[in-house]
């Protein structure tokens, strides 16, 4: 089972990232499960969302507490956030950021594989907003074959209408955008 | 067809499905998105039914008891404080006999204020005269309520279909839905066998004297008993139509089981993997889900505990001066049994502290390793 995170703030999609991954797992035949971090929503403030993965129903309803990814949505909430916590030592944060993975491995500490890609460029420049979910969803895709990256346009494609095109972009440039740094390098 | 959807979603799907013809609901975290989405359900068309805007949860119910009294299929949901807002109508619902199903979220009440999952909003309106199903997953809560409304019209009592805030009503995943066509051919059109009616004028609730007011409470009470006949062959029927079957329990391991772990609502989910794990440690532990509250399966749960040296309830409530209340009704139902399983009752996981496998795998060790409980409650997932 795989085990995911999302970091964001109210609004900016997290949970429909969640969902969005778990629609492209159903529908290639898996196992998934999406949900919020259980709160009350506020725009703008920190957010949790999380998605498990599996080939085998799931059974546990709990919050996922070592994720084997993390990823972040908005780069201000590296600093605010442990977005680290309980992250495998063999598990991957993804994040937006303009900077590089190891430029990001040195501010943060960060011991495990990095992936980063710049979200909120792509967003601004595809979707004319910073809103970085399906753009992420693209750099989580390339730091981690979770599904196929074909498997996530049918989900795309319902949920945003005629919006979908633009969404659809910034999920592909984000895809080949995304730079690795694998642990150790 | 599969579609994901949350446990929110699921009910909306269920009354759909069902054909509800009134609705009145109060928006309330966490149950606001069932009542959104069925206002969208009317408001488009989809759904055939008069969708009533009310100011309250009093209210809700209170206009949801007239339909029901005209002979209208209906519906309501509500949480928390919502519920208890609606305690006076529940007794009213109840004693009128009228066959309303409503969905409550489990959430924590007040104070201090609090929107996540704990059992005791409903669980303190055990004695209202209302029929409690607890829901383990999104595909039980959307077959529970479809089944709800077969049960109350049968025995004329009210239903409570109930998921855990959050771990069901905002968890999206799949969820199998039957066609429409076959809901409507095992659950048909209702036809209210008491109703007011203009045409043939009859009333309801009339002041009753001390001569006969007992004998309205017996009837319930039968009607309760009955219940349990009904349900589990509506369950029946339905796992013939749709391939799903609950039961007011489900007993899994536990023919040879040493220690049985009872659980309800989403702790049963997320106990059987533990279950499963400890198993494999060859620890002889087996898992006891408790479907249905009221009317309580007595005599299935007797059955089920029969041969087990140790019982541990998981409690996400509490009654004040008492206990857990499975873990009470629990001991109560296995106190004439000559052989008696130690009953330990562990309190946890209120106001939505979450139950993770490593504190049921806790709870199942403490009940291995000690002869006794320590108390009444145990406390569970205590901060440190």
């Amino acid at each position: 089972m795989a085990e995911i995170r999302f970091h964001g703030r109210g609004g900016q999609g997290a949970v429909t990232s969640a969902e969005l991954l778990a629609l492209a797992a159903i529908n290639e035949g898996k196992y998934a499960q999406a949900f919020p971090s259980f709160g009350p929503e506020r725009r703008g403030a920190p957010v949790v969302a999380f998605c498990r993965i599996s080939d085998e129903k799931i059974k546990i309803r709990a919050a996922i507490y070592q994720p084997d990814i993390v990823l972040v949505l908005d780069p201000s909430i590296l600093r605010l956030v442990d977005v680290g916590n309980g992250l495998k030592g063999d598990g991957t944060l993804v994040t937006n950021t303009r900077f590089s993975p190891e430029e990001i491995k040195d501010e943060l500490g960060i011991q495990t594989r990095l992936a980063t890609v710049d979200a909120t460029k792509i967003a601004r420049e595809e979707l004319g907003l910073p809103i970085t979910n399906t753009t992420m969803l693209g750099a989580l895709l390339r730091a981690a074959h979770l599904v196929d990256k074909e498997s996530v346009i049918e989900p795309l494609k319902d949920r945003f209408g005629r919006l979908a095109e633009r969404n659809i972009k910034a999920f592909e440039r984000a895809y080949n955008e995304t730079r690795i740094l694998e642990q150790g390098g | 067809m599969k579609k994901v959807l949350t446990g929110n979603q699921a009910v909306a799907h269920g009354v759909l499905l069902s054909r509800a013809e009134v609705i009145s609901a109060y928006p309330i975290t966490p149950q606001t998105t069932i009542v959104e989405n069925l206002a969208e359900l009317c408001a488009d068309g989809i759904l055939e039914a008069k969708f009533l805007r009310v100011e309250s949860e009093h209210s809700a119910l209170a206009s949801i008891i007239g339909a029901s009294m005209v002979g209208a299929r209906t519906f309501t949901a509500t949480s928390s404080q919502g519920l208890a807002l609606m305690h006076e109508m529940l007794h009213w619902a109840a004693g009128s006999r009228l066959p309303i199903v409503m969905a409550n979220v489990n959430r924590a009440l007040g104070a201090p204020w609090n929107i996540w999952n704990d059992q005791t909003d409903s669980l303190s309106q055990r004695d209202t005269g209302w029929i409690q199903l607890y829901c383990e997953n999104n595909q039980e809560v959307l077959d529970t309520v479809i089944q709800a409304y077969m049960i109350a019209e049968e025995v004329y009592i009210p239903v409570m279909v109930v998921l855990d805030a959050f771990f069901l009503s905002h968890t999206s995943e799949p969820v199998e839905i039957p066609e429409g066509g076959e809901v409507d051919k095992f659950l048909p059109k209702y036809h209210a066998r008491y109703k007011c009616d203009v045409n043939d004028p009859h009333s309801f609730n009339l002041m009753v004297s001390p001569e006969y007011y007992q004998e309205f409470r017996y009837k319930i009470q039968y009607a309760m008993e009955e219940a349990k006949k009904v349900a589990k062959r509506v369950d029946d029927l339905f796992a013939k139509s749709f391939g799903r079957g609950y039961g007011p329990i489900e007993g899994h391991l536990c023919d040879d089981a040493e220690v049985i772990l009872v659980t309800t609502g989403t702790v049963t989910s997320t106990s059987r993997g533990t279950i499963a794990r400890m198993r494999e440690r060859g620890v002889k532990v087996g898992l006891l889900k408790i479907k249905m509250f009221r009317p309580f399966p007595r005599e299935e749960v007797k059955e089920a505990l029969r041969g087990a040296q140790k019982v541990a309830v998981i409690d996400r409530n509490i009654s004040f001066g008492c206990g857990g209340i499975f873990g009470h009704e629990i001991k109560a139902t296995l106190c004439d049994e000559e052989k008696r399983p130690q009953v330990f009752d562990f309190v946890t996981g209120l106001g939505g502290r979450d139950v993770t496998p490593s504190l049921i795998t806790e709870i199942i060790e403490y009940t291995c390793q000690n002869e006794r409980p320590e108390g009444e409650i145990i406390w569970a997932g205590m901060r440190g």
